[in-house]
């Protein structure tokens, strides 16, 4: 197995916080945590590549350093990449994650990082990536670097992984099948029960937390703003050209309004299973008010409507799933020049 | 952004930054018990006050 590891300037001995400015950098093999973690990946197994970079420099220059070390990676054809553990370090963990993303979507290998799970590393990328509960206390780093390496040799052997608290990772808000003994209703009563009595019990639901989103800026000169229209309320033209789900839809897609001054049911349908749409079908503006932003269109309330409005369905979504799709249209409404976004939501 | 939706709490939750409440999930912005004319100003009221919500908030430096 061939093995690329990602340190910081700190674990990869450049020096301490007087070198977080320090360049993206190559070492041929092992380095400091990499020498402890090759011998656990077995036998055959070698560090080919130890990437380093200066803490600052990694997070300020992100796109750069990801493309530095996608480009140093290719030709190796390695099988793994690993990167950290980083602890509790916040800019070494936004690094790792970032990197792992990348080189995962880009060199379709598997990547393994290790953090603790209040590491801000962990909101940002633990739907994209095996994190594995690294703690806080670096003196742990033998345990963790096992925990990486035989999760991160199950991934590269493509064997089943197990839950989150068998392998030691963080949770990734996965949903997966399984066969389990008793009901639920015996469960449930099973955890109340224990609840009651004060003894250890394990919920069957994940809090779920969102990181806050900051308000984007106001629109300064409405007058000149190119406003586009989305909805999650599942209106697609008839027949369902990109065939949205109405549930736990994967796709989006973006529909032409150009030269229409309001929407009309006979050429839309509602893929959305979670509302009664008889009202959006009978006049499409009750969702995608088109008609009242065309006048505020002629009436030079704003610039221009953009001439394409987004849809998709929201209903029973996994948060993987939404905010891929979230990222997805943000590309096109930036790429598209839009100012402003009204979202209509069911 | 702005979000106009009937699930204000949903908004809450995720940190929906400028939320204008429509009027009804299976209507966001319209009404089948008015008539057309009445049903056009709600909806023109329902995307004035979107349009209010995306100046409103600190601007761009």
């Amino acid at each position: 197995m061939r093995v690329v590891h990602y340190l910081n300037q700190f674990f990869g001995g450049v020096g301490a916080e007087e070198h977080a400015g320090a360049p993206l950098q190559v070492r041929d093999g092992a380095v400091g945590p990499g020498r402890l973690l090759e011998p656990l990946l077995g036998d055959e197994s070698r560090i080919v590549m130890t990437l380093l970079c200066g803490d600052n420099y990694a997070v300020e220059n992100q796109e750069a350093v990801i493309a530095s070390a996608i480009e140093k990676m290719h030709p190796l054809r390695a099988d793994l990449f690993v990167a950290g553990p980083c602890f509790d370090a916040g800019r070494y963990g936004m690094a790792a994650g970032a990197l792992c993303a990348a080189v995962q979507a880009e060199l379709k290998i598997p990547a393994i990082t290790g953090m603790n799970e209040e590491n801000p590393g962990v909101d940002l990328y633990r739907d994209a990536l095996y994190i594995i509960d690294s703690g806080s206390n670096p003196a742990k780093m033998r345990e963790v670097v096992g925990k990486m390496a035989g999760l991160g040799q199950k991934l590269v052997q493509k064997r089943a992984v197990g839950l989150p608290a068998e392998e030691g990772y963080l949770p990734r808000g996965l949903l997966r099948d399984q066969v389990v003994k008793h009901t639920a209703a015996r469960r449930l009563v099973d955890m109340l029960v224990a609840k009651l009595n004060g003894t250890a019990f394990e919920s069957e639901m994940l809090p779920v937390a969102f990181e806050p989103t900051p308000m984007p800026a106001a629109i300064k000169n409405l007058s000149q703003a190119r406003v586009m229209l989305i909805t999650d309320g599942g209106l697609v033209p008839k027949g369902n050209p990109d065939r949205i789900q109405g549930t736990a839809a994967t796709r989006w897609g973006s529909y032409s309004i150009e030269g229409r001054d309001d929407l009309r049911g006979e050429e839309y349908e509602i893929s959305h299973g979670g509302y009664d749409a008889r009202f959006v079908q009978e006049d499409p503006n009750r969702l995608v008010p088109l008609d009242a932003m065309r006048e505020m269109e002629k009436r030079g309330v704003i610039g221009k409507l953009h001439n394409e409005f987004i849809s998709t369905s929201g209903r029973v979504n996994p948060l993987a799933n939404t905010r891929r799709l979230g990222r997805e249209m943000a590309q096109k409404i930036r790429r598209d020049g839009v100012d402003a976004v009204i979202l209509t939501s069911t | 952004m702005v979000q106009i939706t009937s699930a204000l709490p949903i908004a809450k939750m995720i940190g929906s930054n400028r939320v204008v409440l429509g009027n009804g999930i299976v209507h966001v912005t319209g009404d089948a018990k008015l008539s057309p004319e009445d049903e056009k100003d709600l909806r023109r009221r329902l995307v004035q006050k979107a349009l209010d919500a995306l100046q409103s908030g600190e601007t761009q430096k």
